[in-house]
């Protein structure tokens, strides 16, 4: 863990952001995305562009939430689950 | 059902870029994400989770810098996007004068950052700079060592003349591709100057805008050098953008977890606002 200063939590979330991508390309090879408009203003999105839309968003949730309250962080993450699979589904 | 099978072994030629994005991208970038949850002195390391996001994004200092960034940003843009399709448009377009031109605007766009900040350094100076000594000369009180309108004024000038060129060389490029027959329609309909502007030039170089605006953005959002060498951020700390800021948390202070997680905060920034001037318009190209 000493190189590159790896910590479990970092190395955890990586390793997620990975496995997202590799699902990402087995579901494009099973099942090519299809452009689609949902509940996302103005533009249609492949599979992709919801992932990147989700994760950026994600992003911000938690940076949101760190500058405007001391509770735990969880709570953010927990919203921002809600928010990337509701935009993976329904964006 | 006869489907043929794609031949994907292409792919393995994209195999180079993606190892040398990998090291000169995402393994620093990784990298800056374990400095940001971690304590870093010498060669211990403390797990301190989200500590410094809350403590940067609660920092007013920081605050203070990104409104400064966004407000220069946002000038930037203001003035050298106009200016530059003005550039353009006034331009020769065939003859040696057009070949002049290209070269006299692309000099600026030659000099290093740093020989920049220093050639303004010396041209705003109220004792020996010509623009400097001029205006005092005027009757007008400037002095952008002490004074943080001039400052600003000097900086934003600054990066006009270094920048204004690239935007004038994008829409010079792309108001030569457009075809003649564009122009010879409006003569028919005798078009006034204006609305061969609006409809046939300003549509026609929607493209390359983009790259212009993003360019610039992205630049302006980014820039170190040149103010640093000018005004040293100040007075006070009126000219200190994000970069300044940053560097001066990691590199000055030393304090790594703090400015790693300031870079990061940085990107999202830059990332966010890079990927809506790019979906607006490529929304808008499918609109159309």
């Amino acid at each position: 863990m000493e190189w590159m200063a790896w910590s479990q939590v970092t190395a955890i979330f990586f390793i997620s952001i990975g496995v997202i991508l590799v699902c990402m390309v087995v579901a494009e090879i099973k099942c090519p995305t299809i452009e689609r408009k949902g509940f996302l203003p103005i533009i249609a999105t492949t599979r992709g562009d919801r992932l990147f839309i989700g994760l950026l968003g994600s992003a911000y949730i938690h940076l949101f939430f760190l500058a405007v309250s001391e509770q735990s962080v969880w709570i953010a993450f927990g919203i921002s689950v809600v928010w990337l699979i509701s935009v993976l589904r329904w964006g | 059902m006869n489907l043929k099978v794609q031949n994907n072994k292409a792919w393995f030629l994209v195999l180079p870029v993606l190892l040398l994005v990998a090291f000169s991208a995402v393994i620093p970038l990784m990298t800056v994400v374990n400095y940001s949850v971690q304590d870093i002195f010498d060669n211990s390391r403390v797990y301190v989770g989200t500590e410094w996001y809350r403590e940067v994004l609660n920092d007013p200092r920081l605050q203070a810098s990104l409104i400064r960034q966004f407000i220069f940003s946002g000038s930037v843009l203001l003035i050298e996007i106009p200016l530059g399709i003005l550039v353009a448009l006034m331009m020769p377009t065939k003859g040696r004068m057009a070949s002049l031109c290209l070269v006299v605007l692309a000099m600026p766009l030659l000099i290093p950052w740093n020989v920049v900040g220093t050639i303004w350094q010396i041209f705003g100076r109220a004792d020996i700079g010509l623009m400097g000594a001029f205006l005092n000369g005027i009757g007008v009180n400037y002095n952008y060592a002490s004074n943080p309108t001039d400052a600003w004024f000097t900086v934003l000038l600054m990066d006009v003349w270094h920048w204004t060129s690239l935007v004038a060389l994008l829409c010079y490029s792309g108001l030569r591709a457009i075809p003649d027959a564009y122009y010879q329609a409006a003569k028919i309909d005798q078009a006034s100057a204006w609305a061969v502007f609006r409809y046939i030039q300003l549509p026609k170089l929607r493209n390359v805008l983009v790259i212009g605006v993003l360019l610039r953005f992205m630049d302006s959002f980014m820039i170190y050098a040149e103010p640093f060498v000018l005004t040293g951020g100040g007075p006070g700390n009126s000219t200190t953008f994000l970069s300044q800021t940053l560097t001066k948390m990691a590199i000055g202070q030393f304090d790594l977890g703090p400015a790693a997680a300031f870079s990061l905060v940085y990107f999202l920034i830059v990332l966010l606002v890079s990927w809506l001037f790019f979906t607006t318009i490529t929304h808008l190209d499918n609109k159309k």
